[in-house]
Formats: C-alpha cells, structure tokens, sequence
C-alpha cells in the first residue's frame, strides 16, 4: 500500500532517531544544544562547496561539519568571549555565509527549503547507505568513548586527574558529531537537526534512572517521533521533517504532563 | 575537641621518604594579576600537608596547577611518574539531566566488582546510599562519596581542596576523623586545601601558609608562633590556635 519512496523514508528516519538518541544525551548533558546547531547551519556551506568542487554534496557537508567542529572546539579552549557568544556569531555567520555562496551559483537551481527543512521523502538508497554506514560507525565509536566521556560529563577535573584523555575524547565526540550531523539533515534539514538530537533526549529524562537507560528510551522516543511524524504528513499531506519534530515535541509535553515514576 | 587529633605515629611508620609531588617557583597570572608568585610546594610519602589562606590566596590555584590541571605561568612541577592520585574537587555539582546512581558513578573508576565498590563506599560510613541517585545526596554525602572514589583507585596521594566546604560543623569533624583513620590505615599521603584551621590543625604534619606567595611554613606549632601567620589571620585567632596546638602536643 506504501510507495517505495516512503518506506525509504521510514527506514532512514528510523535508523536516525535511533543513531541520533546516545548523541542526543550527551548533547543534553554537555550542554551543546546551540554547539549543534552551529555546526547544522554550517552545513549550507557544505552544500556550496559540493557543487563547487563536484564532489558528493553529504561529504561536502562532512567536510565542512567536520572542520567548523575543530575550530569550535580549539575556539572554546579560549575564554576571552563567552561560549554562547562564540557560538552565536559563528552559527548566523556561517549560515548567511552558505546562503551568499550558493546564490552566486546561477545556473545550479537548488532546492533550498530541502536543505533548511529536510526532505526526507527523496531519500534514496544511497542515502540509506550514508545513513547505515555512518550511524554504525559513529555508534561503534561513541561506545568506544562512553565511559570517559561520561565522566567527562560529570566533572573535567576528575576525569583529567583519573588520566582520561579529555581533549582527545571531547575532540572525538564533537567529530562524531559533526558527521552525524550532516547524515542527519537530509531528514529534517539543518534548521532542525538539533531537535531531533534534544527533544527525545529531554523527554526521556525524567524517566530513565541510569544513562543507558535515558539513551534507550531516546531512541524509542525518536523511533515513535519519525514514524508518527511521517504517517501524519502522509495522511494530511504536511512537510515530512517539521511533522517529525512536532511529534516529538507533543511526547515530551505528555512526558512533562505525566507524573514522576518512583523517586529520582 | 581533641578527640580525632591522634597519636603520632606517622613519623615513625614511614622509614623511608621520598618525595611525591614537588613544585619549584610556580607563579600564576591572571591578566597582569598575580595569583602566585614564586610557590614552592614538596609532599614526601606518608605526611599530611596543609595549604591555609585566606580567600583568594590562591589555594585553589596552587592545587590545580600540582594536579596538572592548569599550566603556571613559570615555574615546575614534578609528579612522581605513576603515581596514583586520589582527587577530591572543590566544587562538584551532578549533572541535573544525567541520571546516574552512586554505584554508577563509583564504577566509572574503571573498578568492575559490585563488592569492592559497596565495601568501599561503607569504609567511608556511607553504605546505605550505594543505589541512591547522584543528584539526590546532601553535601556531606557527595562528599563521602567523592572519598570512596578516590580511594578506589587505591592512592598513593590523597589531594583534597577544601572538603569541608558546605558541611555542617558536626560533619567536618567527623570527616576529619574519617580521613584520619583513612590515612592511617592505608599510609597515604595528603595534601589537603583548607581556610579554617582548627579542624586540619591537629592532623597536619605540615601546614604552608599562603597568600598569593608562601607567608610561612613548618609544623603546626611553629606556623601559629610565625609573625607572618599571626599578621594574617590575626593575633586572636593565631592565639587561639597556638593553644590549641599547644594542647595536641600534651594529649596522652
């Protein structure tokens, strides 16, 4: 009854919000909800330089995603500006940046509110394989830096002092990040890639007892999220990646609403 | 109040010292101000060693920079290589959104055994809240379990900024004599931040006094006869504490 073009669409939406969930959590723990969204907005100039160079437009945003998060992460070493600050000057300025670049491109015609809100209904199957490759090799990744970066989360200092090597596991979960990232804005565009990452983060909270446990339910939280957002802009024809990010955001209102299970 | 000062057998149960932590002229600047000037900082295996001074002496400065936390402006720092250090912050506040428990936590030392980490946590007199949540527990709790994580990495040097910080009068004497006993057992050395000096006087070796540079140094005796001492926390209080020095000295 389904058209390939949506089954396509569940199966990589699905494997993102699953992807997306453990990230998601230490995005919500480390405070790095606008550290994304910075490196979401640079990923137009991704986009610019993929046709510039004639290389895969996702590798292109790799690229890009990749080198604007070792800059922030040197950049967040200094302590001259406040971090937000740091971050909001890049964030708006690498955005504006992507948009003048792409407009001097006259004869490509682009598909710009793709790129800002997603297009998750033209995932292809080489997407899919970006989106599989990808999550499983960030995944295999981020299980290899969890303790560390888990202590990282709670205190520096400690983790410093215990021999954990805490620029080099920050400065691998933020690359993780960065290609996560550009894997992701294929299904709900750039504007709302850290959505996905800190609404299911967030509704899982309250009810999950061990870090584990939060990233699990994350993740079924972003599974019910895509497949409800996707359903609903099937049914009543509504854009695909803001009906996914709606759905997540009514869950975690009834998560709010809900009453605490035990204590703590 | 001298009843977790105690015998001293800690200059005897050590026969041969040798040096753990050494720092040599470390100066600290902030944008032109100096936090140290020309530090010297030694902690030889088995002593207690105590940095007082009033706020904004650069106490905390001192400790971060002997952790390798914060490189100094000038100067070295020598930590034995190996050594197992066991670090208890200044300020430690759980992450609201991270759920974790206190076995968790405890278990992020890398230590797998259930039964080491329950047994350590009852060594500091805090069993009973092993499954509690981080964000759950009270000052003086953190605190003891802070402890209990530092000694699961089974330290050689035991560096403490300010424990008492945030507990109860009541609280700071007992976890004085808990890290007394500690101390005794397992033959650590401390080297321990503090501005209050009746609680760490009486299981001090050593005590450096420092604002922005070192004021004075030496026993606990002789700091509280020092000029320099008496100047900066001022002639009542240095009275008081020659007393009370005087006091440990003659316990039987």
């Amino acid at each position: 009854m389904f058209e390939d073009f949506f089954v396509r669409a569940l199966v990589g939406g699905v494997l993102i919000a699953i992807v997306a969930a453990p990230f998601g959590v230490f995005v919500v723990w480390r405070r790095l909800a606008y550290f994304g969204d910075t490196l979401a907005h640079s990923a137009l100039l991704g986009v610019a330089l993929g046709y510039l160079l004639h290389i895969n437009l996702t590798l292109g945003v790799i690229l890009v995603c990749l080198l604007v998060a070792c800059l922030l992460h040197f950049f967040q070493r200094q302590k001259t500006l406040a971090g937000d600050t740091v971050l909001g000057i890049l964030s708006h300025s690498s955005l504006s940046l992507g948009l003048v670049v792409l407009a001097f491109f006259e004869t490509v015609r682009i598909d710009l509110m793709g790129y800002l809100f997603g297009d998750i209904l033209a995932i292809g199957m080489t997407d899919l394989f970006w989106i599989a490759g990808g999550g499983v090799m960030s995944l295999a990744m981020l299980a290899s830096i969890w303790r560390p970066l888990l202590l990282i989360s709670l205190n520096e200092d400690l983790a410093r002092v215990e021999g954990v090597r805490v620029d080099a596991v920050k400065l691998t979960f933020v690359c993780l990040l960065a290609v996560l990232v550009a894997v992701m804005m294929k299904v709900v565009g750039l504007v709302l890639v850290t959505s996905l990452f800190i609404i299911p983060a967030a509704t899982a909270r309250k009810f999950a007892r061990t870090p584990e446990a939060m990233a699990a339910l994350a993740a079924l939280v972003g599974v019910v999220a895509v497949v409800a957002g996707l359903a609903g802009s099937y049914r009543w024809d509504t854009p695909a990646g803001p009906s996914i990010v709606l759905a997540a955001a009514v869950m975690f209102v009834a998560a709010f609403l809900l009453p605490e299970r035990g204590s703590g | 109040m001298s009843h977790y000062a105690m015998d001293s057998p800690r200059m005897t149960a050590v026969d041969e010292k040798k040096i753990l932590l050494s720092a040599s002229g470390i100066s600290v600047a902030y944008q032109q101000r100096n936090v140290l000037h020309q530090v010297d900082l030694q902690v030889e295996s088995g002593e207690v060693v105590t940095v007082i001074g009033p706020n904004g002496a650069g106490k905390t400065t001192l400790v971060r920079v002997a952790l390798g936390l914060l490189k100094p402006t000038s100067g070295t720092v020598h930590l034995e290589s190996g050594l197992r250090v066991g670090y208890l912050p200044q300020r430690f506040a759980a992450e609201q959104t991270l759920p974790i428990d206190v076995a968790r936590f405890l278990g992020l030392t890398g230590v797998r055994d259930e039964r080491r980490l329950q047994r350590t946590l009852e060594e500091v007199g805090a069993g009973r809240i092993y499954r509690s949540s981080l964000q759950a527990l009270s000052g003086g709790e953190l605190q003891r379990v802070l402890l209990a994580r530092a000694l699961l990495r089974d330290p050689e040097l035991l560096v403490l900024d300010e424990p008492a910080q945030g507990v109860d009068l009541h609280g700071q004497i007992e976890f004085f004599s808990l890290l007394e006993r500690l101390r005794t057992e397992r033959g650590c050395s401390v080297l321990m931040v503090s501005h209050d000096l009746h609680l760490v006087m009486a299981a001090t070796d050593r005590v450096i006094c420092l604002n922005n540079h070192v004021c004075c140094k030496g026993t606990p005796e002789a700091v509280t006869r020092n000029p320099a001492f008496i100047e900066l926390f001022g002639e009542e209080a240095a009275a008081t504490l020659a007393l009370y020095a005087h006091d440990r000295r003659h316990r039987h």
